[in-house]
């Protein structure tokens, strides 16, 4: 599928390449010759440099048969020219990167349907949304929600000396009657789609789809203390952290907000909640984090602009005992790393983009049977959860799942229906409008058909 | 550096060598040639063999291919190609000398066409279908081949699309390496069909028709006939000479025909100095050698002929030039150093560079009686930066100290007469460096390269592979702090 990428920042890299390993045809426009340079080494596209709200640029980069334009420059302006500008000359899907707008909900669905957009992304509010998920739940990693049904996709890790340590699946399964199902196991190196005989170590960080009713027993089961998380502190006050304070204060959290720049931390005053005790000093002294109670907190961000910064600050808020602490890291190398050295809530908002990217141009692709609803990546990119609604047409309904033949690393996870969540075993069926989720590894799944071997 | 891979690579490439001796294989079981039938046999299974060992020897512990790697990949595929692709030659027993075959077989692979045969008529058809499918496989480049025919191109193919394409500035005519490699072997494909058929319809048949064909499309020149392509009929020879132009111009402008901006086409300001290139070279030529051949027709159709020969490096001849007046010997010469268009078969420093090179020595002097211009190099309509000017002026010296490197070590050679040592050791470095095939004097397209000891071949051979390599990748393969762990 032909798409074209304008602006490769961050956000826009990232985004190539999760559709060039998608294999999809991709055309880069940025207005940076290095940066251009450097993709044009690095991945399978056409880059060109130049500005893309430009009509003859645009024409160069062949915007009248593409079928995906997404738009993620700095500027939301340029975004939405360069998307009426693509719309106009023939492109069928355009997606633009609007940050702004967003505090007002009224003048983005205007925007969005005067310029025909089918998609309005704001990353940094996907990714507060994304870390007030994790704070709902601190126990947990992370915790992603599939649309409209109760099934969430959680990830935890077990503790030291978890009671699980040596236990296989299929015990585990007998001995509590929850609802929920371990999809995958990430140990080490390696990421495995365990079997009823697979036995649990300790230290596994394990993906598991379950009912959001049951997640505290889960909790208890696998012997991980349940957190509440009232105080928050942030350091850092940009976007993303305007966003998440926003929810938190509306949660009814304590939220202490710490940034260097006086002027910032004005704005900030000036823009959210009063309740909010917004702090101006260095985010990197430990002095000033002491001072301030980091020994009390429940749950410790950092949204500063530097990767470095927030993983340095990370660990010297865990060394404090804070319960929970969650980590932005953008930059890919640092992400690895991060992991590497133990920090386990991590949040990318330019991953969380490019999935969200990668998913809608699937679901262009391919909605044979079946439609794409949701798409995470999980331990790394090296699994996927997907979540498919099942159309009329769906050759497989009404067949119990034990008389399907799946492909390996195929794993059929969970299906809603109405407003009941069920984790399958193999009497199960399919049913049309059934909403199912897959967990895939090693395989790129496009549409429900796909999951079942030949 | 990424050793695994770069040699993983080559087993690959030996692999897909190995099948592609097939046709010559095939060809000598048709003529009944045996022994070179068991020649290409042994040859295709050593191939194979190592091939698959190294495949399976070193399994890449990562896909890393950064620039270095590119290079380097492409210096070592193509050295193994020629390695294993001699083995034929010898093992027949057609050419016994280890290190001639090894020039024959680089000369076909880089689409030079210099042969050290004295007597072409007596080599096996086998052979000879060999030599020139060299040059069709050569042409359009091993590794692109192979990223053509694999399902998935590895990140950062495009440093070795890079290295092996070439021409200053590499443009992929869609997004995706493989395609892009996969759409320009099509034209190539059809475009040599064409070919074929065009020539069967002269009457050629089928073997000679394909010979000519891949010689034309590779840009190479290998003819099977002592006096070259001299024998044949006027319609084959303006085919021929028509057909090697064609195959001179850069392949994506073929592409923006097909995709229907045909006006993309003529806008290229390349194409548009090549053609004039040649025109006047034509124009020169037909004047000066008016009077050995009388009448019109053969005097045009001569001069079309070496002129389109020469300038796409393929070194085809319909005469000997080499009787040819001065003037026209000094324009076929210059030719030779500029070559045909960048992205196309065709060997030389391309008019693209020498378009670009030009406009820089035009602003710089510029720049010196205007000290306060402003001045950029505009080309086909962009801005060229200054990391690409730089480039094409950087390469442009060293493929003059290179080249004067070889004339020099050429004439150590005891072995040409003094009196035709000058032109013939020139044209010889000439000839070779810019892939044409046929020099002057000794080394004439009438003439060969046997008179050279073995050293002088085996420095020729490198000349070779440095000219259809655009002299980086081997010369960065052949610097040791390439391979040293540092």
């Amino acid at each position: 599928m032909k798409i074209i990428v304008v602006g490769c920042g961050k956000i826009g890299v990232t985004i190539v390449e999760s559709l060039t390993k998608e294999r999809h045809d991709v055309i880069a426009i940025d207005v940076n010759p290095e940066v251009v340079e450097t993709l044009r080494n690095t991945y399978d596209v056409i880059a060109f440099c130049g500005n893309g709200t430009e009509y003859s640029q645009l024409k160069e980069a062949g915007v009248e048969n593409t079928e995906l334009f997404i738009a993620v420059t700095g500027s939301d302006e340029l975004n939405m020219l360069c998307c009426f500008a693509a719309k106009r000359m023939g492109a069928k899907h355009t997606v633009a990167r609007i940050r702004d707008l967003e505090n007002n909900d009224e003048s983005l669905s205007f925007m969005k349907e005067q310029l025909d957009l089918s998609l309005a992304i704001n990353p940094e509010r996907m990714a507060a949304e994304a870390m007030y998920g994790i704070l709902k739940l601190p126990s947990a990693m992370k915790v992603e929600k599939f649309s409209g049904s109760r099934l969430e996709m959680i990830e935890l890790q077990l503790g030291k000396n978890s009671p699980l340590n040596g236990v296989s699946l299929m015990d585990l399964r007998k001995r509590h009657k929850e609802k929920f199902l371990i999809c995958t196991v990430e140990r080490g190196e390696e990421v495995y789609i365990p079997n009823g005989l697979f036995k649990l170590q300790s230290g596994d960080k394990l993906g598991i789809v379950i009912s959001d009713r049951v997640v505290l027993k889960l909790l208890n089961v696998l012997g991980i203390e349940n957190i509440q998380v009232k105080d928050v502190m942030i350091i850092g006050a940009g976007t993303v952290s305007n966003y998440l304070a926003k929810l938190l204060v509306a949660n009814r959290h304590n939220v202490k907000l710490i940034d260097h720049n006086p002027k910032v931390c004005e704005e900030v005053c000036e823009v959210l909640p009063d309740k909010i005790t917004v702090i101006c000093g260095n985010g990197m002294s430990q002095e000033l984090l002491r001072e301030e109670g980091i020994a009390n907190t429940d749950a410790f961000i950092s949204l500063t602009g530097r990767d470095e910064d927030n993983i340095l600050i990370s660990f010297y808020a865990s060394s404090q005992k804070v319960p929970k602490v969650i980590t932005k890291v953008n930059n890919e190398e640092l992400l690895g790393l991060a992991t590497n050295l133990g920090l386990s809530s991590i949040i990318s908002p330019r991953k969380i983009v490019a999935d969200v990217m990668v998913k809608y141009a699937r679901a262009l692709q391919n909605s044979m049977g079946s439609q794409i609803e949701t798409l995470y990546s999980l331990s790394n990119g090296r699994a996927e959860a997907l979540e498919f609604k099942v159309l009329p047409d769906f050759a497989y309904t009404g067949v119990p799942l034990k008389e399907m033949k799946l492909h390996d690393g195929v794993l059929i996870a969970g299906i809603s229906r109405g407003r009941t969540a069920i984790i399958p075993s193999g009497d199960d069926v399919i049913q049309p409008d059934d909403k199912v989720i897959i967990i895939a590894e090693g395989k790129r799944i496009l549409s429900l058909t796909d999951i079942i071997a030949r | 550096m990424n050793y695994r891979m770069i040699f993983n690579t080559a087993g690959k490439v030996l692999r897909v060598e190995a099948l592609l001796m097939a046709l010559p294989l095939v060809v000598s079981l048709i003529y009944g040639e045996w022994q070179t039938a068991y020649g290409f046999i042994i040859a295709a299974l050593a191939a194979f063999v190592v091939g698959y060992i190294l495949v399976y020897l070193c399994k890449p512990k990562n896909q890393f291919m950064y620039a270095k790697e590119g290079l380097v990949t492409v210096a070592i595929a193509w050295i193994v190609v020629s390695v294993f692709g001699a083995l034929p030659f010898t093992i027949s027993g057609e050419i016994s000398s280890y290190i001639d075959a090894l020039f024959e077989t680089v000369s076909g692979f880089t689409t030079t066409g210099a042969s050290i045969l004295t007597d072409v008529e007596s080599m096996s058809h086998g052979c000879l279908m060999w030599r020139s499918f060299a040059h069709w496989i050569g042409g359009m480049g091993v590794l692109v081949f192979i990223l053509a025919i694999t399902s998935k191109s590895p990140d950062r193919s495009m440093h070795i699309l890079r290295a092996e394409m070439p021409g200053p500035i590499i443009d992929k005519v869609v997004p995706r390496a493989k395609d892009t490699t996969l759409i320009l072997y099509i034209i190539y494909s059809v475009m040599t069909a064409i070919m074929v058929i065009l020539l069967l319809c002269g009457g050629m048949d089928l073997f000679e028709s394909l010979v000519h064909a891949f010689g034309t499309a590779g840009t190479g020149g290998f003819s099977i006939k002592a006096d070259g392509l001299a024998g044949y009929s006027a319609y084959h020879q303006w085919v021929i000479a028509i057909g090697m132009l064609c195959f001179g111009v850069n392949f994506n402008l073929y592409y923006l025909i097909i995709i229907g901006k045909v006006a993309g086409f003529f806008k290229s300001r390349e194409l548009l100095v090549y053609v004039g290139i040649v025109f006047s070279a034509v124009v020169i030529i037909c004047f000066n050698i008016y009077d050995i051949y009388g009448s019109f027709a053969e005097t045009l159709r001569h001069s079309v002929f070496q002129t389109s020969s020469i300038i796409t490096t393929s070194g085809f001849s319909t005469v000997d030039f080499n009787n040819w007046p001065t003037l026209s010997k000094i324009v076929l010469v210059t030719l030779m150093f500029i070559g045909g268009c960048a992205g196309s078969t065709a060997g030389g420093l391309k008019v693209s560079r020498l378009i670009i090179v030009v406009k820089k020595i035009g602003n710089d002097l510029k720049k010196v009686l205007h000290p306060r211009t402003a001045n950029i190099v505009k080309f086909e309509g962009k801005r060229l930066d200054d990391a690409t000017l730089n480039g094409v002026s950087s390469y442009t010296l060293v493929y003059i100290v290179l080249f004067f490197a070889i004339f020099f070590l050429l004439s150590f050679d005891t072995g040409i007469p003094t009196n035709v040592a000058m032109e013939t050791n020139f044209t010889a470095a000439a000839a070779c460096f810019n892939n044409v095939g046929p020099g002057l004097s000794l080394v004439g397209p009438m003439g060969s390269y046997a008179c050279y000891s073995p050293i002088s071949k085996i420095i020729l051979t490198i000349a070779m592979l440095l000219g259809r390599l655009e002299i980086y990748p081997l010369l960065l393969t052949l610097t040791p702090t390439t391979w040293i762990k540092k």
